[in-house]
């Protein structure tokens, strides 16, 4: 019979649409602002959380709840947003260092949809308020710190070996050896062979000194890149774990860029100092007064620059082989950062000071920092990151005994310097520095602005839409209206089970799809409608317009979607959004304007002896 | 039902596309895109006063304590006013603008500073151009591989037709091109794409009903068919742009304008550049059923 769907295609378009509603539900509770207590070696549990809990209502903040929500945070729910920093900055006096205070939005997700995976969309950064830094890798950088490196190693190789040379000279992406004589060259030359294998070697004499010539391959050099980039996500990632924000995001942006958003985050200054500090350390030995002008380097102290000291060019280990470290305080009341070494670092420092007991050896504090400056080339502004490195000494000590994996050091400024070492040295230095290409703080307030006429806007557009399908197609504008609701409920609940995040061009996508959604029942009952006017009988017209349509609606629909997945693959930020927007939206219209809609015709009218159709 | 000769007009229509054409690639040559931030990079602040400033006023303000290179402008309510400059972004700007400004005692909040390296324009542009192009590529083979080359073609030309003119139209009245309104371009192309799809789905259906050879005939008819669908779809979209336009805040404003144009050019070009262009490539009945033509005559010597 016409116009009749099997049982099963009923069941399926009501199991979908269930499914649908559960996932888009969680949209419908509100998030609480809330302020989360996160510990790193303190100690937090319900009796500390009652006493924040006192201090807030002595400060007249009305708190919805307070809850712990692991061994080491808590989250505490207020009712009125604009308290949430207030509600900060009171627990940030109330409690000491060892805590982090962040603000937050906390879901307020019934348990029962929670357990079945139930989570509302996230807002993004534009609605509701946080930091976003775009930051640039330095890629030459990269390459460089790795001759550097190599260049290091290769000294300590070629002593090994006792060949001599006489100094090394990083140019490019190239290392210059130099030596004394051809035979001591070719000696090196078999040494390095041997254990650099991603340099291509090159022999070169002028007069009678000698060259080696280590260039990177194109390879290697976007290894190290790559790899650079991989460790700074990495670092950036601990270090944003350590600031205790919420949801953070931390993204490689194409071959060289890091996306970092901090939703709740304000104050975009001390955000900027741990995100992007590139400071590090490094364990060097006094240089021997004989040592020759090539081995050595000289540095001024950082609490007093006029006084200077010669160490030697080789590094014993760097802040790298930190595998944690902690602020505190030594006897007198000076900051201190206590260290501990990792296997490989201990084992190292353990060799180098075991045999140079009485030398003095040196902790040199290395900061790498980039004037921005903009500047008119050819009549175009160009940005210049003009990058320099200050490294000064912080402490000098004779070595008096072998030193294990544990230590301190000493000699820092302020327990707030102590603090960021700790920290810096704890989540790991950068593998290159980086530049912020990009930053940007959004009030919330903005955000709830941008919220609230968004939704306005698609609840009038929306309106708008359903009077115009009532008033154009009557009874079966009914049909498409219900068809668009689910339209919307299935659109949501897509995008929450993705984690898509909900941003304001995704709303104008929203509201875009709501308009074209409509487009598929415009076509098939434009074609009812056609057929009517031929007489044809009206299941048959029914029957027929739904089919006829069909191969326009999916041609129409694959080409948009075509658009919408070439925008996703190339785009960036927003429109990535609208287009994620877009792709889910064609994807649901077409099942809610062909199976939906059909499904209701077939269900209301299918099969009955119809004189008229009211459309 | 009325039946419209559109096809009898394309002539008119013809002349229309190619000067709206000519004005949109002329203003986008001499007169440029007015580039937001987003790719040009530099400076925004935006400010709340307590009580609406005259941006005359702001202006002097800023000018005698040093600031080169600034506009101003309202953003919104006459009181939330947004500062645009070239420089370099520091820490402190936002609170040199307002300290600058605050020195008649105005009481102003800072509502954000921000910064856009112009560095991402370059990528960003070169990202977005590269975007369009894959894009239309693609486009062009699926229309080729669903139709014949001939359709590609003429859809791929209603596209840049209907791309150009919004562009044309945003340097023309000098509006902010941002990264909103290069999202609402693309929605455009699919938005255009959509309408002709359906127009050339018609016309390939009725070329297969029909035994005439008057390709105008046909595509009148297949536009006409069509009319009231292309109308009630571009109807309830532009319902909802202009819902977006007047409600849905500054942020989107000019997302808005694109696709509202971007509309009405590609319910336009869907029937006077897509399907009339067709004629011009002499589109014949064989390119579409040149199997099947035998088996048709062999039919009709039945009766």
């Amino acid at each position: 019979m016409l116009n009749r769907y099997p049982l099963w295609k009923y069941l399926l378009i009501l199991i979908v649409f269930a499914v649908g509603v559960i996932y888009a539900l969680p949209n419908l509770y509100p998030q609480d602002p809330a302020v989360q207590i996160s510990t790193t070696n303190g100690t937090l549990d319900s009796q500390q959380l009652e006493r924040v809990t006192q201090v807030l209502a002595d400060d007249g903040i009305a708190v919805k709840s307070a809850n712990m929500t692991g061994n080491s945070s808590a989250l505490i729910r207020l009712d009125n947003a604009e308290q949430q920093l207030p509600a900060r900055d009171a627990i940030d006096k109330a409690l000491d260092d060892n805590y982090t205070v962040a603000l937050n939005l906390a879901d307020s997700t019934p348990e029962w949809l929670t357990s079945l995976g139930a989570t509302p969309m996230k807002l993004g950064l534009d609605l509701r308020g946080g930091v976003h830094f775009l930051l640039e890798v330095d890629m030459q950088a990269a390459v460089k710190q790795r001759l550097e490196a190599t260049a290091s190693a290769i000294r300590a190789d070629l002593r090994d070996q006792h060949i001599r040379y006489r100094g090394t000279e990083i140019d490019g992406n190239a290392l210059h050896l130099e030596f004394a004589n051809v035979e001591d060259r070719n000696a090196a030359r078999d040494q390095i062979r041997q254990n650099f294998r991603e340099f291509q070697l090159q022999s070169r004499e002028e007069g009678r000194r000698a060259f080696l010539d280590m260039s990177l391959t194109e390879q290697s050099i976007k290894d190290i890149q790559d790899y650079a980039v991989e460790q700074n996500l990495t670092t950036i990632r601990n270090r944003v774990n350590e600031l205790g924000v919420s949801e953070p995001l931390v993204q490689r942006q194409g071959p060289n860029r890091i996306v970092v958003e901090l939703p709740g985050v304000q104050d975009t200054a001390e955000a900027k100092r741990i995100v992007g500090a590139t400071a590090n350390l490094e364990f060097r030995l006094e240089a021997r007064p004989d040592a020759p002008a090539s081995e050595t380097e000289t540095f001024p102290f950082r609490n007093n620059p006029q006084r200077t000291a010669t160490l030697s060019r080789d590094v014993i280990i760097t802040g790298d082989r930190v595998s944690s470290a902690s602020q505190g305080f030594d006897q007198n009341g000076r900051p201190q950062v206590n260290i501990n070494l990792d296997g490989t670092g201990g084992s190292l420092m353990n060799q180098a000071t075991r045999t140079n007991i009485g030398r003095s050896m040196a902790v040199l504090y290395i900061e790498h920092k980039t004037q921005t400056r903009t500047v008119m080339k050819d009549g175009k502004q160009v940005v210049e990151h003009i990058p320099s490195t200050e490294r000064s000494i912080i402490s000098l000590a004779t070595i008096q005994s072998a030193l294990s994996n544990r230590f301190r050091i000493t000699g820092l400024d302020s327990p707030t310097e102590a603090r960021e070492l700790a920290l810096l040295l704890r989540s790991g230095s950068l593998a290159a520095p980086i530049y912020f290409v990009q930053e940007s703080t959004i009030g919330p307030s903005l955000g709830a602005q941008n919220i609230q006429r968004g939704i306005f806007s698609v609840i009038v557009g929306g309106l708008l839409v359903v009077a115009f399908m009532l008033i154009r197609y009557k009874a079966f504008g009914v049909i498409a209206n219900v068809a668009l609701a689910v339209n919307l409920t299935l659109l949501i609940a897509v995008m929450s089970l993705l984690g898509a995040t909900l941003t304001l061009p995704g709303i104008a996508g929203i509201v875009l799809t709501l308009g074209m959604a409509v487009d598929a029942n415009v076509l098939i009952y434009e074609r009812i409608r056609e057929e009517l006017r031929r007489k044809t009988p009206a299941q048959q017209a029914i029957h027929a317009g739904y089919g006829r349509a069909f191969t326009s609606i999916v041609d129409a629909n694959l080409t948009t979607l075509l658009v919408a997945v070439v925008l996703f693959s190339i785009g960036t930020g927003p429109v990535k959004g609208f287009a994620v927007t877009l792709s889910i939206g064609i994807l649901t219209s077409m099942f809610t304007g062909i199976m939906v809609s059909r499904a209701l015709v077939n269900l209301s009218i299918g099969g009955k002896p119809l004189k008229k159709l009211w459309i | 039902m009325r039946q419209f000769d559109f096809m009898g007009k394309r002539r008119i229509a013809f002349i229309v596309s190619i000067v709206l054409t000519i004005v949109s690639v002329g203003a986008l040559v001499l007169l440029n895109l007015n580039l937001g931030l987003d790719f040009t990079g530099g400076t925004v602040v935006e400010l709340h006063y307590a009580t609406a400033p005259s941006l005359d006023d702001v202006r002097a303000l800023l000018a005698s304590h040093g600031f080169e290179n600034f506009q101003v402008q309202t953003f919104g309510a006459a009181n939330e006013v947004l500062v645009r400059l070239q420089q370099t972004f520091n820490n402190d700007v936002g609170n040199q603008v307002v300290a600058a400004l605050n020195a008649k005692g105005a009481s102003i909040d800072l509502v954000r500073a921000e910064f856009v390296g112009a560095q991402v324009g370059g990528q960003l542009r070169d990202q977005s151009g590269l975007g369009m192009l894959v894009a239309m590529a693609g486009v062009a083979i699926y229309v080729a591989f669903r139709f014949q080359y001939k359709f590609a073609l003429c859809a791929l030309i209603s596209l840049v037709h209907d791309v150009v003119i919004v562009l044309g139209l945003f340097a023309l009245f000098q509006w902010e091109f941002d990264l909103t309104v290069l999202a609402g371009i693309m929605a455009v192309i699919g938005y255009s794409l959509n309408d002709t799809i359906i127009v050339y789905d018609r016309i390939r259906e009725n070329i297969r009903l029909s035994r005439s050879d008057d390709m105008a005939q046909i595509f009148n008819e297949a536009i006409n068919q069509t009319l009231s669908r292309t109308l009630a779809t571009s109807g309830t979209t532009l319902l909802v742009l202009f819902a977006l336009f007047f409600l849905g805040g500054d942020m989107i404003h000019n997302f808005s304008i694109s696709l509202i144009l971007g509309i009405v050019a590609g319910t336009f070009s869907s029937v006077y550049v897509a399907a009339a262009l067709l004629l011009v490539f002499k589109l014949e009945r064989q390119d579409l059923i040149p199997a099947k033509k035998e088996n048709v005559e062999g039919e009709e010597e039945l009766p």
